[in-house]
């Protein structure tokens, strides 16, 4: 075991997987000598070279483009999109290409890219710095979406993403950077399964369901509300597309009780998907509808009010309160057992 | 604008005219090449004249009386497929085809040139280089009937199937080019794009990182003159090879109705890019003869006289004239390369009306190459579903 950030973890997970396959190359902006912005590729060029590092020209759809280019030639890339606001020029790549040729080609031709996008808001960045795309990819067929929260997740499931044969967004919390925590860099890539959600605190009366820069947040949401007497389960989902919704579901069973929380925007969200999914699948033993604390419905607010904006250890309590029936922000918090 | 100048100037319908641009006379300068001038390569004339060429005739020395032949059967063959399938739309049995006509000597002068391991991305209208890569009749129309959503499997030809969305696939060439550069391989990767597709960002990324990377891809552009109703002129204030020049990229425009002249700048492009020299940009100058595809309507938007005017060089008869005057078109031949072709359409036929229907659940598949715990869900679902048909009480019996 080694302690190491949640940033220095992903680069050990690449590092590791560049050793394991010489057809994984890495691609994006500022990747080589720089490092990238985060540092995430930093020394990786020095140690593996620059045909396998390559510093692209400063054009998204050009990355992409290529990027199935290599694929179609039997390479692995890894993709680097410098911050989340600037992936939509390669939306069409991954839109139309990436995620459409497996099932285009009726399976003659396998597309295993891996873009990484760090993502989410917090650290007090201009506008285009700070987004929350993930559901313009989880609505997309044929794409995998991943999003971690904890070193050890980081280190394996980006392995798991670059060998999976399929294409992988792999969503990096970047305010979670400088995180730290164990990870075992001899466990080998099936330590932690991309696919499964995971259960980080145990709880009774409320299921919470997060994923990546709030997981954190959850967390310490629930060590607050057991101080109050409410027994909150964690649920960090990991894998965004698709979801599993066996571990949400049997959660739920138990509870009675759902919220989910997450910083991109509410309407048409990933909140609102799993809302309607546990409500097909646990209508039977649901005590309260669904409560999503999210993201408002605008664009990602300056700098001095985001916080505003992202959900925090309070307004995910007050969603608990809600769904708990308990007096509650939208109830007045003076009236008892009203639920809004 | 005279006769003369067609071939330049008919391009340039919108807008004003940068001074120089379309202004050559139809003469056929010897050279130089590959500095995007604007005077299309020449070898053999509107007229079947066979003129010569300092710099170009040494890349086609070995094509003798034999070899022209088999391009010209070549072009009639590929001209009565794009006949055929345009006839099965009209019945009905297509959902819709984009046409070549008028393509031939742009598409089977390039597509001739290329080895078997050089890799193709193409838009939809290269039915004729999917001819010379040796596609399968009926792979050819499996998208068009709505049977499948890719004919063939790319590795089989080395060619990717149609691209729709417009100038996409050079990026994967350039990208499949850079791979190539990777494994120290001297085969090339060949892009095919329209005259329209050179206003989208990917054709320019696309040569920012073949530049950059100097990967041995080629850049063949078709201008046909017009992207479904828009001209050229619309898309390009100057000759669209000017372009590449300005990326860092040697380009040369062609006669895309000269069979010969094709054969022999992309034969120049692809032995630069095998040796290390990086990308190059063709401009085949060539005409669209038909629709732009079975669903338009070019009376709408274009002049009958443009027509006549391209119908004039005919890639086919052109080489016909030629081939006359050698001495290599009696009627022998030409009947023998008529059943050729009707043979093939009748296949073409066959294949299209013989073609299995896909099963419902197939829209399933594929989709991912791993199980995926949603689309199974669904899958059951739908499958439960049509099996519900199957039980069910007969009507009025409830
Ligand atoms: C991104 C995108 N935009 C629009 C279209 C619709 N469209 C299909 S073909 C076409 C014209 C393309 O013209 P050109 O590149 O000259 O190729 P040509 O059809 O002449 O071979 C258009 C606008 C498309 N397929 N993709
Ligand atoms: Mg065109």
């Amino acid at each position: 075991m080694t302690t190491m950030t949640f940033g220095r973890a992903i680069t050990a997970g690449l590092r590791r997987a560049m050793e394991d396959d010489p057809k994984v190359i890495l691609m994006g902006e500022d990747i080589g000598k720089l490092g990238g912005v985060f540092r995430i590729t930093d020394g990786l060029q020095k140690d593996f070279g620059a045909h396998r590092v390559l510093d692209s020209p400063l054009a998204e759809s050009g990355i992409l483009g290529t990027a199935v280019g290599m694929a179609y030639r039997g390479y692995r890339p890894v993709v680097e999109i410098q911050f989340d606001g600037f992936i939509y020029p390669a939306f069409d790549q991954i839109v139309c290409q990436v995620a459409k040729l497996h099932y285009r080609t009726q399976g003659a031709v396998k597309m295993p890219i891996t873009i990484r996008v760090p993502f989410g808001g917090g650290i007090g960045s201009p506008e285009h710095h700070s987004e929350s795309p993930e559901a313009y990819f989880t609505h997309t067929s044929g794409l995998r979406v991943v999003s971690v929260s904890d070193p050890q997740d980081a280190y394996t499931m980006i392995q798991q993403a670059i060998a999976s044969d399929d294409p992988v967004l792999y969503f990096e919390p970047k305010r979670r950077y400088h995180v730290k925590g164990e990870v075992d860099e001899a466990s080998d890539r099936s330590a932690s399964d991309m696919g499964t959600a995971r259960v980080v605190a145990r709880g009774t009366d409320v299921t919470l369901v997060t994923y990546g820069p709030l997981v954190p947040t959850a967390r310490d949401a629930a060590v607050a509300a057991s101080d109050e007497g409410t027994s909150i389960e964690v649920i960090d989902l990991r894998s965004l597309a698709p979801i599993d919704y066996a571990t949400v579901e049997a959660s739920v069973r138990k509870t009675g009780r759902l919220v989910i929380t997450h910083e991109a925007a509410q309407s048409g969200g990933l909140g609102a998907e799993i809302a309607a999914s546990i409500t097909e699948r646990c209508f039977d033993v649901l005590e309260h509808a669904p409560v999503r604390v999210t993201g408002f419905d605008i664009p990602y607010p300056y700098s001095k009010l985001e916080f505003h904006h992202l959900p925090d250890l309070d307004r995910i309590l007050d969603g608990v309160d809600r769904v708990m029936r308990r007096h509650n922000s939208l109830s007045g918090l003076t009236r008892e057992g009203v639920s809004q | 604008m005279t006769q003369d100048h067609a071939l330049q100037g008919s391009e340039f319908h919108g807008g004003p005219r940068v001074p120089g641009a379309g202004t050559a006379s139809g003469t056929v300068l010897p050279g130089p090449a590959h500095d995007g001038a604007d005077e299309p390569v020449q070898l053999i004339d509107r007229h079947g004249v066979r003129h010569a060429h300092e710099h170009y005739d040494g890349l086609v020395a070995d094509v003798d009386g034999a070899e022209l032949r088999k391009l010209y059967e070549d072009m009639v063959v590929v001209r009565r497929i794009d006949a055929e399938a345009t006839a099965l739309q009209r019945q009905g049995e297509l959902a819709l085809w984009p046409p070549l006509l008028g393509q031939e000597a742009a598409q089977i002068g390039s597509g001739r040139a290329l080895r078997e391991d050089d890799f193709v991305f193409s838009s939809y209208r290269e039915n004729a280089v999917a001819y010379c890569r040796g596609v399968d009749l009926t792979d050819l129309l499996r998208v068009w009937r709505g049977n499948a959503s890719s004919g063939w499997d790319p590795y089989t030809i080395n060619m990717a199937t149609p691209q729709v969305i417009i100038g996409a696939q050079t990026l994967h060439a350039t990208g499949y080019a850079m791979g190539i550069l990777q494994d120290g391989d001297d085969a090339v990767a060949v892009t095919y794009f329209g005259d329209g597709a050179t206003s989208q960002g990917d054709v320019n990324e696309a040569m920012v990182f073949a530049a950059s990377y100097q990967a041995p891809v080629v850049f063949f552009c078709q201008n046909n003159h017009w992207a479904i109703s828009e001209p050229v002129g619309l898309q390009a204030h100057v000759p669209i090879a000017r372009r590449a020049p300005g990326f860092g990229i040697p380009s040369v425009r062609v006669d895309g109705n000269d069979v010969l002249a094709c054969l022999a700048v992309t034969r120049e492009a692809l032995a630069r890019a095998r040796s290390g020299g990086g990308p190059t940009f063709i401009e085949a100058v060539t005409y669209r003869m038909g629709p732009h595809t079975t669903a338009d309507d070019p009376k709408r938007y274009r002049d009958a006289n443009e027509l006549e005017d391209w119908a004039s060089r005919d890639p086919l008869a052109r080489l016909a004239t030629l081939l006359d005057s050698l001495g290599l078109l009696d009627a022998d031949y030409t009947d023998a390369v008529k059943a050729t072709a009707d043979a093939i359409a009748a296949d073409l036929r066959q294949g299209c009306l013989s073609m299995p229907e896909p099963e419902p659940t197939d829209v399933f598949k594929h989709v991912y190459s791993a199980p995926n715990s949603w689309l199974d869900r669904q899958q059951d679902h739908y499958e439960r579903y049509l099996a519900s048909f199957e039980q069910a009480p007969q009507e009025g019996s409830r």
